[in-house]
């Protein structure tokens, strides 16, 4: 065994600074996936059959395709549909938004049907018009119950976010493997981005335990 | 002030409603009694809309509000309903429960609508509730904030769907007096009840549905001391 950690500890901040940029992307990337999954679970709800089966054909072809598949076709296939070459944050963030969105929205969906169908009478009864019944009755009832499911989701874009080294992000994953190059030792500081990656994994997990339980604090 | 004209309601092939023409004056108080699956429900739930009427009419008010015209929500506004399990929105407390509709529907000021709210809660007996989430109530104490919910929105009719059936015995009471307070205020209601006492003492009229058809539509007294029909008298020998 041939194994130096000290070799990259002048490397560590630079791989550091790799965790910014994989929360930038996951954090956005989450965001604008969390509001298509509303959009498109609605879709899926709506009396309105083109809307559903539009939503499912989204869904079906993003959950049916390799996600790296998703980011090359965006990244590399910029120039070709829309004439110029995005950059490799915007078509990470775009991929992982429109890829996650198709999970929520399955996720969302679930949530909206496991509400007791009372709910919506009950709103119906007192004429409440349809959106605000979403927005006020049942989007905050359904997102309450699939919050760890969410948060699952979460976390998985989290870890899936490294393939984004592969166009060239300078994510945690990408600067490990520069600095493996560099040294010509490539399993210390993928170990390191490793612990990294377990590390934030675990941070979100806790942190939504903890609002679980002050959700439930609530009922 | 209700006018039903010849209801009709199918669900795919199976007739439920088969003809249903009645009227009910203001601040009458209509007992609807009869089997499972006679129709009940549905009737109330027709008037409403919760369910779309296949064929006749319903007037309230003066408006026909099957007409596809009318719109569906300012019909409801005016109609409130209580259901059987109650379905009080378990992420908002009391109040918010009772200060929704009026404020998000009806777009009264806070001040207003809390004023209101506040003066129900003491009516149905729950001033001391205004704070706490619905999980915390009895189900006694849940169907009487959902009344006073319903009432907010200042209905011209009261619809109650089988209202203490999902009651605990001791709790059957507490909601049956504000039912009757109710009565006695003058408004108008459409009770759906197997509590047969309640129809006696406090129904001005009582409805028995059976198998899709109004076959009884008498006065209490009469009805319980002569029916008419021989489905009723069936009915009441295992009701009483
Ligand atoms: N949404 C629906 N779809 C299909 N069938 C329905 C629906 N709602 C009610 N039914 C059927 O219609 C019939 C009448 O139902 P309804 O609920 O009006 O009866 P009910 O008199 O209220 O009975 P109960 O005393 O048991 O509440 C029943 O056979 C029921 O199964
Ligand atoms: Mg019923």
């Amino acid at each position: 065994m041939n194994l130096d950690f000290t070799a990259i500890v002048p490397s560590m901040p630079y791989i550091l600074q790799g965790i910014k940029v994989t929360l930038q992307i996951v954090l956005v990337a989450g965001m604008l996936g969390f509001f298509l999954g509303i959009l498109l679970s609605l879709f899926k709800i709506s009396r309105l059959k083109p809307l559903g089966w539009f939503a499912d054909l989204y869904t079906s072809i993003f959950r049916g395709t390799p996600l790296i598949l998703q980011l090359m076709l965006i990244y590399y296939g910029s120039p070709q549909i829309i004439g110029y070459q995005i950059e490799p944050y915007t078509a990470a963030v775009l991929s992982f938004a429109l890829n996650s969105g198709a999970y929520i929205s399955e996720i969302i969906r679930a949530g909206i049907l496991a509400v007791d169908k009372g709910q919506q009478e009950a709103a119906m009864a007192l004429g409440v018009p349809y959106p605000r019944m979403m927005r006020d009755i049942i989007m905050p009832q359904a997102l309450k119950n699939i919050l760890p499911a969410l948060m699952n989701e979460f976390i998985t874009l989290t870890k899936e976010s490294a393939i984004v080294s592969m166009i060239a992000v300078s994510d945690v994953m990408r600067r490990a493997y520069i600095v493996g190059g560099d040294k010509y030792r490539f399993f210390e500081p993928l170990i390191f981005a490793g612990l990294i990656y377990y590390c934030l994994v675990m941070a979100l997990t806790l942190i939504g335990k903890a609002i679980e339980r002050r959700m439930r604090q609530s009922d | 002030m209700i006018k039903v004209k010849d209801l009709h309601k199918s669900f795919g092939k199976l007739e439920v409603l088969k003809g249903i023409s009645a009227s009910i004056r203001e601040g009458e108080v209509v007992a609807v009694i009869g089997p499972s699956g006679s129709g009940k429900s549905t009737f109330l739930r027709c008037l409403n809309l919760l369910e779309q009427p296949c064929a006749g009419e319903i007037n309230i008010n003066g408006t026909d509000i099957t007409d596809k015209k009318t719109n569906i929500s300012k019909v409801r506004e005016n109609v409130g309903m209580v259901f059987q399990h109650f379905h009080l929105f378990p992420h908002m407390t009391v109040l918010q429960n009772i200060l929704y509709a009026p404020q998000k529907v009806k777009r009264l000021t806070k001040e207003e609508a809390e004023e209101k709210a506040y003066a129900l809660l003491v009516k149905v007996g729950l001033s001391d509730k205004a704070d706490d989430y619905p999980g915390r109530l009895s189900g006694g104490q849940k169907q009487r904030v959902a009344i006073a919910r319903a009432l907010a929105m200042e209905p011209a009719v009261m619809l109650f769907d089988e209202p203490t059936s999902a009651l605990d015995p001791e709790m059957v009471k507490e909601v049956l007096e504000v039912m009757k307070s109710l009565a006695h205020s003058g408004m108008t209601m459409i009770i759906v009840t197997h509590e047969m006492g309640f129809a006696r003492e406090a129904a001005d009229r009582v409805m028995f549905l059976d198998g899709g058809i109004l076959m009884e539509d008498a006065s209490p007294n009469e009805f319980f001391a002569h029916p008419k029909s021989k489905r009723a008298r069936e009915f009441l020998e295992k009701m009483l």
